[in-house]
């Protein structure tokens, strides 16, 4: 059975989402900023009423334009946790993690004792006495975390809870919530595919408003077929049309070889590794390979290797990228704004049929 | 403010070295008159004057009235800051407008626009009339009067604390199962505490110098109606030195009030 259903649509913020939630699963949504994420976490926590469509939380329908159906946030049993902790400044910590339980109608001593649970649970009892305006931002989001869990909420959304801490505190958090997410309906709204890998089991992308791609999370990084995916995968995408079996020819008239059943004539994308590319100065000639000329837009070194990122693709798709050895790159004297030819064997490259285009 | 200020030790960039000319201008303009009503003082006659029988009635009377018409504004004004900060309905922004008038009426206008809604001849008062209820003239009149022209005070300054404390914290409390009543109890009204003090006290501080409505509206009786200001505006015309020395008082009970609540922001800021 599906824990949570949301076919709902906001007029105003020009969103439709269609997304389903198993019961114990966790889910991360992905999606450039500004592409509804956190419309998304507002609607099901009750603090955006929907225009159209309804959203099901297990057995109850909690917003159904329609019926004239809205549950309030009080009554969803939906915890939220944004990117600022925010712990109620004018609350000791344990104050803050027994909130919930009080208000579910817990005495103060049993509510007491939830709110030593949760912090325990988080590693955080030590902070118990302690004003929010003395924690450090990694210890507030673990406390955060902990009032979070202890209102036992049957669904619990993530809103970038990690894209406000330092590089050091993260990872805590990470494995944190790696811990406490286990088996329990979750929602978490990121950017980071780490989040992704480590926390969740299903991933829906969102884009323009719009959920474009779901699916577990080890094959949608695997295969992406939307652009979002493809670029935070590391993953090279070309969108164009199937001419001849096993060919795909872009709007700018650029043909890419590769291997995978498409259907002739029908839309689709070639996905291939940057670290597949070979870059040339010129052309190479009498070989089964790709060769797509690039203007390289920016240079990164990672280490022992260089990302050659190229300029957006004609059909506004996210530049080309290769990975090349530093020496590699000195060799080739290469500078941004430089026009060089990327060129990759056709077994490297996979072609699938594009995601359905969006209403 | 300022303590917050002076603590993070940067230099500040836009108060060019000119300024501190007109601004010292200005602070001179307001504390000379100050001074010069010290000088006014009829010293050896102090005591005695400010404890005479009118003065002290008038001096109550005045304390009376203002806490009473604090208690009106937080009364009604905490609901209005409210639906004014967070409500979203057409409208509001004509609502909030209307609301702030008494700020920008004169008050005497204010006390002629109370006596024809609540005098016996007046929109309300002639139904009160009928039930047994005469407001003009009577010390409630003078509640009313320091009320209406208080109010915004109060409904400002709590707006904008409420406004400047978002809903954000609200939001997480509705999520963690409060109910809107329980939200306004155990976090809105808390957070928003300093602003609601601040704006009491300038409502306060407002009836406590309440003239020209109160006048209009409530009349010049004294233990009924006559307050501080209107005692001081009749003293002056037959012995100067009284309207001087109570005018002393009222500018003590003034500052009190208002360093003392600046002192507890103060302390909550730290």
């Amino acid at each position: 059975m599906s824990s949570v259903r949301v076919d709902a649509r906001l007029d105003q913020r020009g969103v439709e989402f269609d997304l389903a939630l198993e019961d114990g699963q966790v889910l991360a949504v992905l999606g450039p900023n500004g592409a509804g994420k956190s419309t998304l976490m507002l609607m099901l926590a009750g603090l955006l009423r929907p225009d159209h469509g309804r959203i099901e939380l297990g057995a109850t329908v909690v917003s159904d334009a329609a019926a004239g159906t809205f549950v309030p946030a009080h009554a969803r049993g939906v915890a939220m946790l944004t990117q600022q902790a925010q712990l109620f400044p004018h609350m000791s910590v344990a104050a803050n993690v027994a909130y919930g339980p009080r208000c579910a109608g817990q005495s103060r001593s049993a509510s007491r004792a939830t709110a030593q649970h949760w912090l325990g649970a988080v590693d955080a009892a030590h902070l118990a006495d302690r004003r929010p305006a003395q924690l450090s931002g990694g210890q507030a989001q673990r406390v955060a975390v902990a009032r979070a869990l202890a209102a036992g909420p049957q669904v619990l959304l993530l809103d970038e809870p990690m894209s406000a801490l330092d590089v050091t505190a993260a990872p805590t958090v990470r494995r944190l919530l790696r811990e406490v997410l286990g088996g329990r309906t979750a929602m978490i709204v990121t950017h980071d595919l780490l989040d992704a890998l480590a926390i969740a089991d299903a991933v829906a992308v969102v884009d323009g408003g719009r959920v474009v791609e779901t699916g577990p999370v080890r094959q949608v990084l695997a295969s992406p077929r939307s652009e979002f995916a493809a670029h935070i995968a590391g993953l090279n995408l070309v969108a164009g049309t199937i001419g001849k079996p096993g060919r795909l020819r872009t709007t700018w008239e650029v043909e890419v070889f590769g291997t995978g059943e498409v259907e002739p004539g029908t839309a689709a994308i070639a996905l291939f590794r940057p670290g597949a590319v070979a870059v040339h100065l010129d052309p190479p000639h009498g070989s089964p390979r790709n060769v797509i000329a690039v203007t390289i837009a920016e240079l990164d070194v990672r280490g022992p290797i260089v990302r050659v990122r190229g300029i957006d693709q004609p059909d506004g798709g996210v530049g080309l990228a290769a990975d090349i050895t530093t020496s590699a790159a000195a060799d080739l004297d290469l500078v941004p704004g430089k026009t060089v030819h990327f060129a990759v064997k056709a077994q490297e490259v996979e072609l699938h049929a594009a995601l359905p285009a969006i209403p | 403010m300022t303590a917050a200020r002076r603590a993070d030790g940067l230099i500040q960039v836009a108060v060019p070295t000119w300024i501190y000319l007109p601004a010292a201008v200005g602070t001179l303009f307001v504390i000379a008159p100050l001074i010069a009503m010290l000088f006014a003082v009829d010293w050896a006659h102090f005591i005695p004057l400010i404890t005479s029988e009118s003065s002290r009635a008038a001096l109550i009377l005045s304390l009376k009235t203002a806490t009473a018409s604090t208690l009106v504004c937080a009364f009604i004004g905490i609901p209005m800051a409210l639906v004014l900060a967070r409500g979203n309905f057409p409208g509001l922004a004509v609502l909030r407008a209307l609301v702030l008038l008494p700020l920008v009426l004169p008050p005497v206008v204010g006390g002629i626009a109370l006596l024809y809604t609540f005098g016996r001849q007046g929109l309300l008062g002639h139904q009160l009339d009928l039930v047994g209820f005469r407001i003009a003239f009577s010390t409630a009149a003078v509640v009313l009067a320091q009320s209406f022209v208080s109010l915004p005070f109060l409904v400002l300054s709590l707006e904008g604390a409420l406004r400047s404390a978002g809903a954000g914290y609200e939001h997480i409390a509705a999520t963690l199962g409060a109910r809107p009543s329980t939200v306004l109890r155990t976090v809105t009204v808390p957070l928003v505490l300093p602003g609601l003090i601040s704006g009491a006290v300038l409502a306060f501080a407002r009836s406590l110098g309440e003239f020209g409505a109160t006048l209009t509206f409530a009349g010049s009786l004294q233990g009924v109606t006559r307050t501080l200001p209107l005692e001081i505006y009749l003293q002056r015309e037959t012995d100067a030195d009284a309207a001087v020395a109570l005018s002393l008082v009222l500018i003590v009970v003034a500052a009190v009030i208002v360093i003392a609540s600046a002192g507890r922001r103060l302390a909550g800021l730290r």
